[in-house]
């Protein structure tokens, strides 16, 4: 009888403890702005356009950052669990780390499939979907598609349109403003892309190679040509064998520009820039890459330039 | 399903072109290249209705996954096709049926569908589904092999020569918005058994998140991994001595966790747990409940603080306690202490990576004649060399939980070797001295394989 007292004692004394913890921590659910945490810094940056000052936001990963390999750390959670929305790139691209930190948060509010949860690639034109059987005899890949859907101005216009309709269903009282927003965005992005398109026009048709399939979009829109990776599957690190076959690739095919992306190593990139003369540039896939490259509209700055430049000196 | 719509919104727009231009020409009296301006936007527009209806599309198939199941028992008596070719149909794959049969079978009307699945059986029919989309109805699975090859003389805990250790099967999804559900079966060479089954509240007031189910317990940290995380080919002495070999502390019960307010971006959470009180392998028995009564509890604290973004630092306190097999009157209380240090170089994170770690457990057993007082612990550092090689090490030492006098000791060495995210192939050399200068050098190699979507772990 003394032990089933002890222990049921034990375990009313922990309810109540939790449930003093419960009451004591005040909810942040009704402050003034909304609160809204991004899987990527490209999420957070188009967030930010549309939102403006009536949205806190922030992103899990940086923008340096390999987007696929995020380790969940706990630090997240402190964010996630006052979240009003959470966004992400989707398409499975956040697999390994994001569901674990959705779970544990303690936030209903950003659970798949309730009101604050929005996958952002349902808004975009999604390139590379896998036809027929997919298996992993092809490295890691996106059975959805391709999940680095950002870089292309287009796709940003639809997803910052689809964030500001989230936006204004979870503050309707400020719906007016993120529309507002959002045309003023569309705006500046149409008067930015007449300039991008025209920097790059002369360059149209160009054969390059990136690393990672982190490009398709990007290729499609400014009408560049990807002819290989480094990687010889997706998520596979560059083997000696595929690296020759894609030097005798590039040399047949007239490629002068390898891209890589940030989180990547430069060595075998730079050997194959040396054995086929090619420019090795490390181009941005998000913003936040470099310091300087603030927004969305940087980013593409930023990598025009780097291209356009590269494309001059590989003439 | 994608094909026909693609089809279908293909020849939308190609129609709509020429009506569009119709509609323009007369109406603006201004040269043609305002025509084309006005033609070239509502073609844009266009496409961009296509992009959000396709995206509509892949959010309408990917819901599906997390629709409540409820619709799939129903579905096999309702198929007329059911019974002959044993296949179970799903009300999705009926009523898609029933949109395109063509010998005209009878189907049941798809009133009988609970009312939560009516939106998406409706949504399935206009794309016209077929048996691709029950699929998506279905889990997340996966499989994880771990083959373990052993060489070496080891007389007080010999291994086989060549095992194949662990067949792991995870079941994995979201059950309804509320809740996700896990499963994870583990296959030994003869026998099965459910090393976890839980589901998990994730909607609950105040910020508390509950498990309920068969659960590893929160003490420490290598009590919460599945094998196939370990850094090792084995789990330290100290874990074997005291926290109840591989299986460890793992029981049904109710977990609740919550994160407590914490200054300077420290994170805290504290988790409490209840267990029917049956804990340990059969050689490593922890708790042992002989009445309904005996039930375990278990508290954890954990603190953890971002030094930099790439060096973080992981604390932990631990506490459990159970009654033990020498009887009802008789407890077994454990305290841990678990500290864990990480460094990754985010620009190089796949390349680089470092982990130092180190759990203290103390046990008290009450027994006859008197308590046994054991301590053990160990320390652990694994460093990534590059993107596909890991080396580490770790140092062992542990009393024996029911012995404290008898004092184990070792030490391993560590090489691991990654092919792909999905399977990974490592060499471990383990030396043990047991009580009475009993040595053991042994050398191991481990293949594990992973198939299919195996849910991320907690970190």
């Amino acid at each position: 009888m003394e032990r089933v007292m002890s222990c049921s004692r034990w375990i009313a004394g922990f309810a109540l403890a939790m449930l003093a913890l419960g009451f004591l921590s005040p909810t942040l659910a009704h402050a003034k702005k909304l609160n809204v945490m991004t899987s990527t810094t490209d999420m957070a940056a188009l967030t930010q356009e549309v939102g403006g000052d009536k949205v806190n936001v922030d992103s899990i990963a940086k923008g340096y950052q390999d987007p696929h390999f995020v380790e969940a750390k706990p630090s997240f959670l402190l964010k996630l669990r006052q979240a009003d929305l959470l966004i992400s790139v989707g398409l499975q691209l956040e697999i390994g780390w994001l569901p674990p930190l959705i779970t544990q948060s303690g936030n209903p509010r950003i659970q798949v499939g309730a009101g604050g949860y929005l996958d952002a690639s349902q808004f975009a034109q999604i390139l590379e979907i896998p036809q027929g059987t997919v298996t992993r005899a092809e490295g890691d890949v996106h059975p959805l598609g391709n999940p680095h859907y950002w870089l292309d101005p287009d796709n940003g216009r639809r997803i910052a349109k689809g964030i500001a309709g989230k936006l204004g269903d979870l503050d309707p009282g400020d719906a007016a403003y993120f529309q507002q927003r959002f045309q003023d965005f569309d705006k500046r992005l149409s008067a930015a892309e007449q300039k991008w398109d025209g920097e790059m026009k002369p360059y149209r048709g160009r054969k390059v190679v990136t690393y990672h399939r982190s490009f398709p979009n990007f290729a499609q829109h400014f009408g560049l040509d990807v002819i290989g990776y480094v990687e010889p599957r997706p998520g596979i690190p560059p083997t000696p064998s595929h690296t020759l076959e894609l030097i005798q690739l590039m040399k047949r095919e007239n490629a002068k520009v390898v891209l890589v992306e940030p989180y990547f190593d430069l060595k075998t990139p730079q050997s194959i820039g040396r054995a086929t003369g090619a420019q090795v540039i490390v181009y941005l896939p998000s913003v936040g890459g470099e310091k300087q490259v603030t927004n969305y509209f940087e980013l593409f700055d930023y990598d025009i330039n780097l291209l356009t430049k590269a494309f001059q000196a590989a003439q | 399903m994608r094909r026909p719509l693609c089809w279908f919104l293909g020849h939308a727009v190609l129609f709509a072109v020429p009506l569009v231009a119709q509609q323009s020409s007369p109406s603006t009296a201004s040269p043609d290249q305002a025509d084309n301006a006005a033609v070239m936007q509502k073609i844009r527009d266009l496409e961009d209705r296509v992009i959000a209806l396709e995206g509509q599309i892949r959010i309408l198939k990917s819901q599906q996954q997390s629709a409540p199941a409820t619709a799939a028992p129903t579905a096999g008596t309702a198929s007329p096709q059911g019974p002959s070719t044993g296949e179970p149909t799903t009300q999705a794959a009926g009523a898609a049926a029933q949109a395109t049969a063509p010998q005209g079978t009878p189907v049941p009307p798809a009133g009988s569908v609970p009312s939560a699945g009516e939106g998406i059986t409706q949504a399935t029919t206009l794309g016209g589904a077929g048996g691709s989309a029950a699929k998506a109805l279905n889990p997340d699975m996966s499989m994880i092999g771990d083959f373990i090859a052993g060489v070496g003389h080891n007389p007080i805990n010999p291994t086989p020569s060549l095992q194949m250790h662990e067949s792991e099967l995870g079941v994995q999804a979201i059950i309804d918005p509320y809740a996700r559900g896990d499963f994870f079966l583990s296959f030994g060479e003869e026998g099965v058994n459910l090393e976890e089954g839980y589901i998990t509240l994730t909607a609950l007031p105040a910020g508390f998140v509950a498990k309920v189910g068969k659960f590893r317990g929160a003490f420490g940290k290598v009590n919460t991994m599945h094998n196939h995380v370990l850094p090792w080919v084995d789990r330290p002495l100290v874990n074997n001595n005291l926290v109840g070999g591989e299986d460890g502390l793992n029981d049904a019960g109710i977990s609740v966790q919550r994160i407590l307010p914490a200054p300077k971006g420290i994170f805290m959470e504290l988790t409490g747990q209840l267990f029917r009180g049956d804990s340990g392998d059969q050689q490593h028995p922890l708790f042992q409940a002989s009445t309904k009564d005996d039930v375990s509890a278990l508290g954890h604290l954990r603190a953890f603080k971002d030094i930099t973004e790439s060096t973080n630092l992981d604390l932990g306190a631990s506490y459990s306690q159970g009654h033990n097999s020498a009887g009802a009157n008789f407890l077994t209380r454990l305290y841990g202490i678990d500290a864990t240090v990480r460094w990754k170089p985010l620009r190089r994170s796949i390349y680089h990576s470092f982990v130092g770690r180190g759990e203290f457990i103390w046990s008290q057993r009450q027994q006859l004649p008197f308590e046994q007082r054991a301590f053990g612990f160990y320390t652990s550092a694994d460093y990534q060399l590059g993107r596909r090689w890991f080396v580490g090490g770790r140092f062992d030492r542990s009393g024996e939980a029911e012995n404290a006098s008898l004092i184990d000791k070792g030490f391993s060495a560590v090489l691991t070797y990654w092919p792909s995210e999905f399977s990974q192939i490592r060499g471990q050399y383990r030396f043990t001295r047991y009580p009475g200068n009993i040595d053991a050098h042994e050398l191991f190699m481990q293949v594990m394989f992973s198939l299919g979507a195996h849910g991320a772990h907690p970190f």
